[in-house]
């Protein structure tokens, strides 16, 4: 197979994704307006359609002026190297797998097209990717993080018992007065970077695999949270009655429809990116995970980087936990089962390698959402839980066999 | 002020059950290039790794300029002025390889990397030290020998006051050899000292200027390297007189054909093209050539580790396509790879599974293998063989270079081959093995078995091959006879380079 690089001029390149932009945010926009000018012109049956047009439109439209304008920084030609059509499909096979798995959808159920299904797609998946985010730390030095999830009850659990309504009755503290909101959400997390600060320790003091030293938190945490819980007088019952201003903090609405959890959630993701690609700490990561014994002889403290890493994750987790108590008005000491292997899943989907070393925050946002597009699709059109765990189950073996064909070659 | 730059003195290390080092001394002066020699275990590695702060010694003095030091970590070795290029490349596979050359001090901007400043920085350094590589690209699509230079840049970059070079020309062709004694000359230049380890003597005596011997973790001596000949060199090394690095030759190939290439090519454009070649019974057939000659992809691809596009291979007459391992077994193919450690040996576990992993059907009734007859063939070929191990229970980690080698020959003479496949049979084994190993080869050559050598060290293909088939880029460039070879004629070949 002989590997010829395709090459064209960045300028043409350019122009092709400006002129479709302009001609797709062109007709959104008519469409979309036409309803607000009284004239529909399209059939109320395909619902939100034109805002999807435009909102594509739109984004391949910067897409084709940010390549027109940065032609000195990319060069003036782009190369499509191994140009063939199969190794183009195998990279984004999950988006076109999600598609394909989109429009069937749309097509038993067209409701999927109203854009306040997206919004609730983009909140569903806010407090998975935080998670998701803090897990990949782990993942990327080819270890793992399996006390997340006992971290996200601990850090729900702690938020919500300190901030409850005074006029509530099964108060958990019931003498505590009315604290600033941000008391206990730090308090929260600093409970979680204690653990992670033990996960961390473990790991790095004794060179313990981060799955057993995990596993071992994990166990501590579900404990320590469970005698928390259980302290008189809550004496294990679940805590409602939380405060209306730390509920709004994960259930106020922008424009009255977009969750408050998707702009935070974003915020978090651009953290977590910038300490990845920019700061030494991230560069560390990746090396001590694409090979400890490098960085080692090249003189990277791994002690205070491991522990970083799962101090931050912890912290991550926690910060999770805090935002699913305010989320639901609520906690008990269960909140968060099972959430670090979700995380891992999203994780391995979105192409970063157990191996270590490999793994981008695109590919995590990208894995995170392909979960809850596919669990909130299924459910959209009625499929069964008990399929849909099938489903989710085999999606994650073939992504990450896809994801892994790429690197075997002969 | 002392006047050495580095001083190591009474320096004794052990490991459980081993005296790694015991009472070594080296003394280093600025700006020179000190050769460490010694055979394979003989601790120079191990009194590197000392100096360097990945081990930690158990007693002995560090000097520095005269003033004494206590080295904990690597870190504080590179604080110090000393950088190491080490044996085993194992770079960041997927990271860009500026951020390879410049872990642990990247430089920064605020609480960002300086990305740009990295990019330029890398480039100044390739500038000066002549490599043409783009700084960003995965670490992992470079060549082993382009990452060696790399390596050798990186150091050079910390200014250090010494650098050691554990066998930096183990993966270099010989013009990247001599690209690379030209940095250490302007290494030199700048005041910087080489300790300088390697096998090679031609390379010990061509470019530095003081040898240090060292044998079975002990401390021999120290000359000017201008009083040392080879032979010298060899003879402090095994401490015994050593009159000929090669037995006498005294076998002659039969008339018979027993594997047969035709015209064989590999589906990848850069890989071997259009081979074709002969391999008579009791005949050993070398295989020249530089780095990236793609002699291991094509005895890999002729034990059906590799693809093929086109092309036969002939074996007793039969054509024959080999899908697998198993089947390249089946038909008496056996090979030995070129990365003994990487993908040869089981480190972990016994000499005695080492031994027959190759052959476990052969022990086996119903699945259930047979320990005994499993032990006493590991016995009878490792006796054969002269394997030095102090019971067949010990881990195949701790044996030495040579004795590893042996054990992985035996472990394919279990399975009776008619033809071996040796890439690479004595890299990084010390002088004294490597003669048995060519003992053991001319024994099997007498037994009617073929070799194929892949070799490249041109004294062993001229001691050892009967006919020399030598590559370039992927195309055999020509057969030399045994008589007609010499280094010149080879090197002829070798670099034939299509225009």
């Amino acid at each position: 197979m002989a590997q010829t690089a395709k090459k064209l001029p960045r300028k043409k390149y350019a122009m092709f994704f400006i002129l479709i932009g302009a001609v797709c945010s062109a007709v959104g926009a008519l469409l979309v307006f036409s309803e607000y000018g009284g004239l529909p012109l399209y059939s109320k049956k395909v619902y939100d359609l034109p805002w999807y047009i435009l909102i594509v439109g739109v984004l391949v439209l910067f897409y084709g002026i940010y390549q027109r304008t940065a032609n000195r920084r990319l060069g003036e030609e782009v190369s499509f190297s191994g140009g063939s059509a199969k190794s183009f499909f195998l990279k984004y096979a999950l988006i076109f797998a999600l598609l394909v798995l989109v429009i069937v959808v749309i097509c038993i159920e067209p409701a999927f097209l109203k854009l306040d299904v997206m919004f609730d797609i983009l909140a569903q998946s806010s407090i998975k990717l935080i998670i998701a985010l803090g897990i990949c730390f782990t993942l990327l030095i080819a270890g793992t993080d399996l006390s997340a999830g006992r971290m996200v009850g601990l850090a729900a659990v702690i938020s919500a018992s300190m901030l409850q309504k005074p006029t509530y009755a099964s108060r958990f503290f019931p003498n505590l007065p009315q604290v600033p909101v941000i008391l206990p959400i730090l308090l929260a997390v600093l409970a979680c970077m204690c653990f992670g600060t033990l996960n961390g320790f473990l790991v790095a003091k004794f060179g313990m695999h981060p799955f057993i030293a995990t596993l071992a938190t994990q166990v501590i945490i579900y404990g320590a949270c469970s005698l928390y819980f259980d302290m008189p007088p809550n004496n294990s019952q679940p805590i409602g009655g939380v405060r209306q201003d730390f509920q709004d903090l994960a259930q106020f609405k922008l424009f009255g429809r977009i969750s408050i959890l998707v702009p935070i959630a974003l915020g978090v993701t651009l953290i977590i990116w910038f300490v990845l690609n920019k700061t030494v700490f991230g560069k560390n990561v990746y090396a001590i995970g694409g090979n400890t014994e490098a960085a080692v002889v090249s003189g990277v403290n791994v002690f205070r980087t491991i522990m970083g890493i799962f101090i931050l994750a912890s912290a991550l987790s926690g910060f999770g936990g805090v935002l699913e108590a305010a989320r639901t008005a609520g906690a008990t000491n269960n909140y968060g089962t099972g959430y670090e292997l979700d995380a891992i899943a999203a994780c391995s989907v979105g192409g970063v390698s157990l191996a270590g070393g490999v793994g981008k925050v695109s590919g995590i946002v990208v894995g995170v959402l392909i979960f809850t597009v596919i669990q909130y699709g299924l459910q959209f059109i009625g499929v069964s839980p008990m399929w849909q765990q099938i489903i989710k189950g085999i999606i994650i073996a073939v992504a990450v066999a896809i994801d892994l064909s790429k690197y075997h070659k002969k | 002020m002392s006047e050495y730059v580095l001083e190591m003195e009474h320096i004794s290390k052990s490991f459980p059950g081993v005296q790694a080092l015991q009472d070594v001394s080296l003394k280093v002066k600025p700006g020179s290039v000190h050769a460490l020699v010694g055979e394979n275990g003989a601790g120079k590695s191990t009194l590197m790794k000392c100096l360097f702060g990945i081990y930690i010694k158990d007693s002995g003095e560090i000097r520095l300029g005269g003033k004494r030091v206590e080295i904990t970590n690597s870190k504080q070795a590179l604080d110090l002025g000393i950088s190491m290029i080490h044996q085993e490349q194992h770079p960041i596979r997927f990271r860009p390889v500026m951020e390879n050359i410049w872990l642990g001090r990247f430089p920064k901007r605020g609480i960002a990397v300086d990305k740009k400043a990295m990019i330029q920085k890398t480039r100044r350094l390739f500038e000066e030290v002549g490599l043409d590589i783009d700084p960003e690209v995965p670490a992992g699509t470079l060549s082993p020998s382009n990452l060696q230079l790399v390596e050798i840049a990186k150091a050079a970059s910390y200014h250090s006051k010494v650098i050691i070079m554990d066998e930096p020309t183990s993966s270099l062709t010989e013009n990247e050899t001599e690209h690379l004694f030209q940095i250490i000359r302007k290494l030199q230049a700048h005041g910087c000292a080489v300790i300088y380890i390697s096998h090679k003597m031609e390379e010990i005596l061509q470019i530095s200027d003081e040898v240090t011997i060292m044998r079975d973790g002990k401390y021999v001596g120290t000359w000017p390297a201008a009083e040392l000949t080879t032979d010298e060199i060899i003879r402090q090394m095994v401490g015994r007189e050593l009159t000929n690095r090669f037995p006498p030759k005294d076998t002659a190939p039969g008339q018979e054909v027993v594997l047969e290439v035709k015209d064989l090519c590999s589906p990848l454009p850069r890989s071997f093209q259009h081979v074709s070649f002969q391999l008579h019974r009791g005949e050993i057939l070398g295989i020249g050539g530089l780095v990236g000659a793609q002699r291991t992809e094509l005895v890999e691809a002729i034990f059906g580790l590799r693809s093929i596009a086109s092309g036969e291979v002939i074996k007793d007459h039969k054509k024959f396509s080999v899908q697998s391992v198993d089947d390249a077994k089946r038909h008496g193919l056996a090979l030995l790879t070129e990365e003994r450690r990487a993908t040869g040996i089981f480190g972990i576990l016994s000499v005695l599974d080492n031994t027959v992993i190759a052959n476990q059907r052969r022990y086996s009734r119903h699945g259930v293998l047979n320990d005994a007859r499993r032990a006493q063939d590991a016995k009878e070929i490792t006796e054969q063989l002269n394997v030095k191990t102090p019971s067949l229970d010990e881990q195949m980690q701790y044996l030495s270079g040579g004795n590893q080698q042996k054990v992985l020959i035996g472990r394919w003479l279990l399975t009776d081959p008619d033809i071996l496949i040796l890439d690479e049979p004595t890299r990084g084994i010390d002088v004294g093995a490597k003669y048995e190993i060519y003992c053991i080869m001319l024994d099997l050559v007498k037994k009617g078995k073929s070799i194929l050598m892949v070799s490249s060290e041109m004294p062993e293909l001229l001691g050892m091959a009967d006919r020399i088939m030598v590559m370039c880029e992927g195309r055999v460039t020509g057969i030399l006879d045994r008589k007609e070879a010499d280094q010149v004629s080879i090197m002829q070949l070798a670099t034939q380079y299509r225009k």
